[in-house]
């Protein structure tokens, strides 16, 4: 095998390695060019998280404008709180009434942050607080409230 | 031959492979520019030697000279240099690599030590296959060489970086005497042009006799006889004697140890 | 009993030294640089015959893998009507563990062997032996370039491995069983993630191709020069290798997830 073909060969293994990169990074991993860019955050307390994660998506009326970056417990409060962090583009849509909710893709699916937008004339910016939220439904929890609900009446 | 011309000298070596004693305080120097044959019976680790002498194995004990510096005590760099300026050695299967082209494997030191241009390597290369008359074989590759040819070819490349001292593993086993025959003038020539110090492991007896200097001969981990053919010939040892004229039975016993014949046959199975 | 004894002995004395001259081997073959040591053209050229000529069999198991996932997948997920997370099933199995695993083993078998044998070979025609003699070291020489070619090429195979099962998946999902495939491809693209998924599959992949052409190697620069001792040499590095990838698997796993 010639020198000249062997570099050839290895060039289209490596160039087969990079296509195969990029079609992992935005294809499938849904990497996008702007992501990372300009975003913004907001902060929310929630009682009680269901299961919802960091890299969770959050969303508005269906249409994902952000993600979870980070969940901690909030010690004065004991409250979750969420960090999300929304793109820049959905930032004068956001009232500071707007409230959010911990909702379930389908009945087994992931956790994600459903956001509705409020009727106040100002918006939120960055690092402000969502002060209305609803808390993810526990199943446990809904179930005993059903069964009390029975026995009482 | 007196110590001030000794090429290689090898002092009290000893040597274990397993639990084998090969060697057991050895005591050997080799003459500069001359041809030296180290003969002995098989397994007594002739080829042991000359990876010793190489730098390839570790002597247990004892010192290994090679112009004076004890190659057991060198590092890793000093060997590597000392191999690539003074030293060439003609393996038994010969080593030659076998992707590459007849013409690559004897560049292929000057390539690697040497920034020489790309001509100069071409005109070097030419000179060694001459030498060895195979400059009409420099495209084959290895595998289409007939047994003598690939050996001629393994000699030109040790030769390539013009060594002082030369080594040959059993270089007449598995030769038709033609290749045989070339293979001798070849030693005995590069010897006598260039003064190398020529050291030759075999076990052909006629062949060493012919060509060598000095034979030396191995057994039971010491050197029993060193001298020209003729004095050890003429000799008083009997086992030299026995192993140049190859006496079936003699020192060296034609049978294993064993028990007596008669008693062993007698007692049928147990 | 005592001979069984002194021979489980022998047997750990001899794993152990085993063990340190595989040390020695890596530490002298890590790094290029020396008196005739490889250059970048040996690299590529060992890239060739380790990475390109294993490509068919990293192509062609791949696809079958995806589909097959696929398949499964989706009569499991079926049941609890949740057909849209096959997408993300089947490329979360393939980029965290299948195709760096499943690539390794796979280059283990086609080119570890060959390793294998080519440096046994060597060493039994006395090539290294000539090479050292003629003041060029051998590790540099041959088992360096072989040893990156390795290390580059296992990551980049997992990865066409892994590319190619997705779309086989996708080709069973969406062409023969019918989802649709905006189901498939988005589930998946909001779930799966460049760094903790993609990237750390290419981690692993490379840590396997160290260490099974680090055994590769070895074996073959260990192995006694006679046939005989080649055929066995070639056989332990497919056994230890593959055994060394399942198990790493586990620890770099754990490291990675900080389960552990």
């Amino acid at each position: 095998m010639q020198m000249r073909n062997v570099e050839l060969m290895v060039g289209g293994f490596m160039v087969m390695g990079i296509i195969a990169l990029v079609l992992m990074a935005f294809r499938v991993s849904g990497l996008s060019m702007e992501a990372g860019g300009e975003t913004y955050t907001l902060k929310a307390r929630f009682e009680n998280l269901g299961g919802l994660t960091e890299r969770a998506k959050v969303s508005m009326s269906g249409v994902t404008v952000g993600k979870v970056s980070r969940i901690y417990l909030d010690k004065e409060w004991y409250m979750a709180v969420v960090e999300m962090e929304i793109d820049s583009n959905a930032m004068a849509t956001l009232s500071t009434d707007t409230s959010a909710a911990i909702l379930t893709a389908g009945l087994l699916g992931e956790k994600y942050i459903g956001l509705t937008v409020g009727a106040e004339a100002d918006y939120l910016a960055d690092g402000d607080w969502i002060h209305e939220t609803q808390s993810a439904i526990v199943l446990e929890e809904l179930i005993g409230r059903f069964f009390l609900d029975k026995a009482e009446g | 031959m007196s110590d001030s011309s000794a090429h290689v000298e090898v002092r009290d070596v000893r040597f274990r492979r397993g639990e084998r004693l090969i060697y057991d305080g050895l005591n050997v120097s080799f003459p500069r520019g001359r041809i030296t044959a180290i003969m002995g019976p098989s397994g007594t680790g002739k080829t042991t030697l000359l990876r010793m002498i190489g730098g390839q194995l570790k002597a247990d004990s004892g010192e290994v000279l090679v112009n004076g510096g004890d190659v057991g005590r060198m590092s890793r760099n000093e060997l590597l240099a000392l191999r690539r300026d003074k030293m060439g050695m003609l393996f038994q299967t010969s080593g030659l690599f076998t992707d590459l082209s007849v013409f690559e494997n004897v560049a292929f030191p000057l390539r690697v030590h040497t920034d020489l241009p790309e001509a100069m390597i071409r005109d070097l290369v030419l000179m060694k296959l001459e030498a060895v008359g195979l400059r009409g074989a420099r495209d084959l590759f290895p595998a289409e060489l007939s047994g003598g040819m690939v050996r001629r070819v393994a000699l030109a490349r040790s030769i390539a970086m013009d060594p002082e001292l030369i080594m040959y593993d059993e270089p007449f086993t598995g030769l038709d005497p033609i290749s045989m025959g070339m293979i001798l003038r070849l030693i005995k020539g590069l010897n006598e042009a260039l003064g190398l110090t020529s050291l030759l492991v075999s076990h052909d007896v006629e062949e060493s006799c012919q060509i060598a200097d000095f034979l030396c001969i191995v057994s039971g981990g010491k050197v029993i006889g060193f001298g020209t053919p003729d004095e050890l010939r003429n000799g008083d040892n009997a086992e030299v004697r026995q192993f140049l004229n190859g006496d079936p039975d003699g020192p060296v016993p034609f049978h294993y140890p064993a028990d007596d014949y008669r008693q062993d046959l007698l007692t049928g199975v147990k | 009993m005592v001979s069984q004894i002194r021979s489980l002995g022998r047997y750990g004395v001899e794993s152990i030294q085993s063990i340190g001259r595989a040390g020695m081997l890596f530490a002298q073959s890590v790094t290029w640089g020396g008196p005739g040591s490889a250059g970048f053209r040996d690299l590529i050229r060992q890239i060739y015959s380790v990475g390109v000529r294993s490509l068919s069999i990293i192509i062609v198991a791949g696809f079958f893998v995806g589909m097959v996932l696929a398949l499964q997948g989706y009569n499991i997920l079926v049941k609890f009507g949740s057909v849209s997370a096959l997408g993300t099933m089947v490329s979360l199995t393939l980029l965290r563990e299948l195709g760096p695993v499943m690539a390794a083993l796979l280059f283990a078998g086609r080119a570890g062997s060959a390793l294998t044998a080519e440096i046994g070979l060597m060493k039994a025609t006395e090539q290294l032996s000539a090479m050292e003699m003629m003041g060029v070291d051998p590790l540099k020489r041959v088992v360096t370039p072989r040893l990156w070619a390795g290390v580059i090429s296992v990551p980049v195979l997992a990865l066409l491995f892994s590319t190619v099962g997705i779309w086989g998946g996708a080709f069973v999902a969406v062409d023969l069983l019918g989802l649709y495939d905006g189901a498939y491809w988005s589930n998946m693209a909001n779930t799966v993630t460049f760094y903790e998924d993609v990237v750390k599959g290419l981690i692993k992949a490379s840590v396997f191709g160290l260490v099974v052409t680090w055994i590769a190697v070895y074996q073959g620069y260990d192995s006694a020069p006679t046939s005989e001792g080649i055929g066995k040499a070639t056989t332990q590095t497919v056994v230890i290798s593959s055994l060394a990838v399942l198990g790493l698997d586990f620890v770099l796993t754990a490291v990675m997830l900080g389960g552990v």
